[in-house]
């Protein structure tokens, strides 16, 4: 099967309206996309057999019966996998399976989200319930949020490697600085690692700048076979490797802070691509939060565990660096509709297809995505390559 | 956040109904599995090691040291508005699972990772009571 990821391409990707988007719904985003998707591929709804979407918010309930009614699909393929912003990474390799396997011929992932409108176009918590059920009853008491989770893992890893704040704000750094190259990015003015630094601690050791944008957005990718994919509109990208993985539920339940589940998913990804770190030209690393990258990095292998810091440093992340990564701007400074993870497929394929103008890696031919979902605790990891 | 709004609170569910009435009686117990003889938290149906329902409960140390924490300023829910600043806290217990509570009774600033700390009960409610922490 890991073989037969590779006769599988990815051809359509787009974005919804993106931002604030308070008079379209999270099921009209999705739609959209899927739409604009398809027109990129040059296929059209019907050709789609597919389906593979999770709305985890109000009203998204069996999501891929409802996203697929929403637009008159009759999937014989369906899967809403839902384990956080990694699920739409993980669906690629179920897509590409499901398409090797030949028990879909064109797959449409999609996404949809409000997150933004949905607080009343400001920032801050959505109300929760004051009775708590299950498991996270042993956490949601405490006053645990994403942002304190993360700040648990940023703390230990602070305490066991030395690594700094000064370190995480390089990623916030050299991000926007990608960003400022990318029209559709919400925020592009440049910003140092003193603002970082600067910006009022939301959970220490993190800062509000350490942490990801909260805005309304939907995204779509579509695949098929690699024999269809050639007569299609554009140049396909391939499916080289792909992996998934996932550790925990809830953040206490982790079981080692400083490591996430993409040392699994992306030794996988890896394997099954037969490649290796330095074929990787571009990197879209899911960037909740400077610590996610940090640790993802870390995981993934691209440095040893405890060198992240060191790795990060002297904005080698940034454009015209040695390492090019979250070339759109990431979650930090383009967008994050709550769930990041479609939008590292779609930079990463308008990457290797050459479409990204000034913020264009030079040669870029193999990409790596990485989503990470829940608090650290699902990803999904694919290596995807030029036909 | 101006109207005054409870924090959430756990509703007890057949896994664990008993951890949170100790909890009531400020008494802290934890589950050891009687097949493989390993302690787990959160309170489960079964044993996570092993996959045994063969569970007992135990009474613990109480005693444990701080495995990481965080110092939060933004409340994460209305409820929490007036609690600000409060310590996030994952705890390795003595008897070695690890929970999350918030460390109490300290100068924020002064926590830190490997600190020992003790259990004590912070009654919320009439009906709910949360374990949680301080420095030893
Ligand atoms: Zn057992």
């Amino acid at each position: 099967m890991a073989t037969a990821l590779r006769d599988v391409a990815i051809v359509g990707v787009a974005e919804s309206d993106i931002g604030r988007v308070p008079d379209k719904s999270k099921f009209q985003l999705s739609a959209e996309a899927s739409r604009m998707a398809l027109e990129d591929a040059g296929l059209s709804v019907g050709d789609v057999d597919g389906l593979f979407t999770t709305i985890i918010t109000e009203g998204g309930q069996f999501s891929s019966m409802l996203m697929a009614e929403y637009m008159g699909i009759t999937p014989r393929f369906t899967d809403s996998t839902s384990i956080g912003g990694s699920s739409f990474v993980v669906y690629v390799e179920h897509a590409a399976m499901a398409i090797a396997a030949g028990l879909c011929d064109v797959a449409l992932i999609c996404h949809g989200s409000t997150n933004i409108s949905d607080r009343g176009g400001r920032g801050g918590p959505v109300s929760q319930s004051t009775e708590v059920f299950g498991p996270t009853q042993f956490e949601e008491p405490y006053g645990v949020s994403t942002v304190g989770a993360y700040a648990l893992a940023a703390q230990r890893h602070m305490h066991e490697y030395g690594t700094t704040s000064e370190q995480l704000a390089e990623i916030a750094v050299a991000t926007r600085k990608w960003a400022s190259l990318n029209p559709k990015a919400r925020m592009r003015d440049p910003i140092t690692i003193d603002d970082v630094m600067n910006s009022r601690v939301i959970a220490s050791p993190l800062h509000l700048l350490d942490c990801c944008l909260v805005t309304d957005a939907g995204g779509a990718v579509v695949l098929t076979s690699l024999e269809r994919a050639r007569d299609l509109k554009k140049a396909p990208v391939r499916v080289l490797g792909a992996g998934e993985a996932h550790s925990h539920r809830m953040i206490s339940q982790m079981p080692d802070l400083t490591q996430t589940a993409a040392a699994i998913s992306g030794k996988l990804a890896f394997e099954r691509a037969g490649l290796t770190h330095s074929d990787i030209d571009v990197a879209e690393i899911y960037d909740s939060f400077t610590i996610t990258v940090l640790l993802t990095l870390e995981s993934l292998g691209f440095c040893a565990k405890g060198e992240g810091g060191a790795f990060v440093s002297n904005q080698r992340t940034a454009p015209g660096g040695e390492f090019s990564m979250n070339t759109q701007g990431g979650a930090l400074s383009y967008t994050h509709p709550g769930m990041f993870g479609i939008f590292t497929i779609i930079e990463a394929v308008r990457q290797v297809r050459g479409e990204c103008g000034p913020r264009q890696v030079p040669g870029a031919e193999v990409a790596l995505c990485n989503g990470t979902g829940g608090t650290l605790s699902s990803t999904g990891t694919i290596i995807l390559g030029r036909d | 956040m101006a109207a005054p709004s409870p924090p959430p609170l756990p509703r007890p569910y057949q896994d664990t109904a008993a951890y949170w009435q100790a909890a009531r009686e400020h008494r802290f117990i934890i589950q050891k599995c009687a097949d493989c003889a390993e302690f787990q938290f959160y309170p489960r149906g079964v044993c996570s090691h092993c996959l045994s329902s063969a569970l007992e409960w135990e009474e613990a140390s109480g005693r444990g040291e701080v495995y990481s924490f965080s110092i939060n300023y933004r409340a994460p829910h209305p409820g929490f508005a007036d609690k600000t600043p409060f310590v996030l806290a994952l705890v390795t217990l003595a008897e070695g699972p690890r929970m999350m509570t918030n460390i109490v009774d300290c100068d924020p600033d002064t926590v830190r990772i490997g600190m020992a700390v003790t259990v004590t009960f912070d009654d919320v409610t009439e009906d709910v009571t949360l374990p949680k922490f301080r420095p030893l």
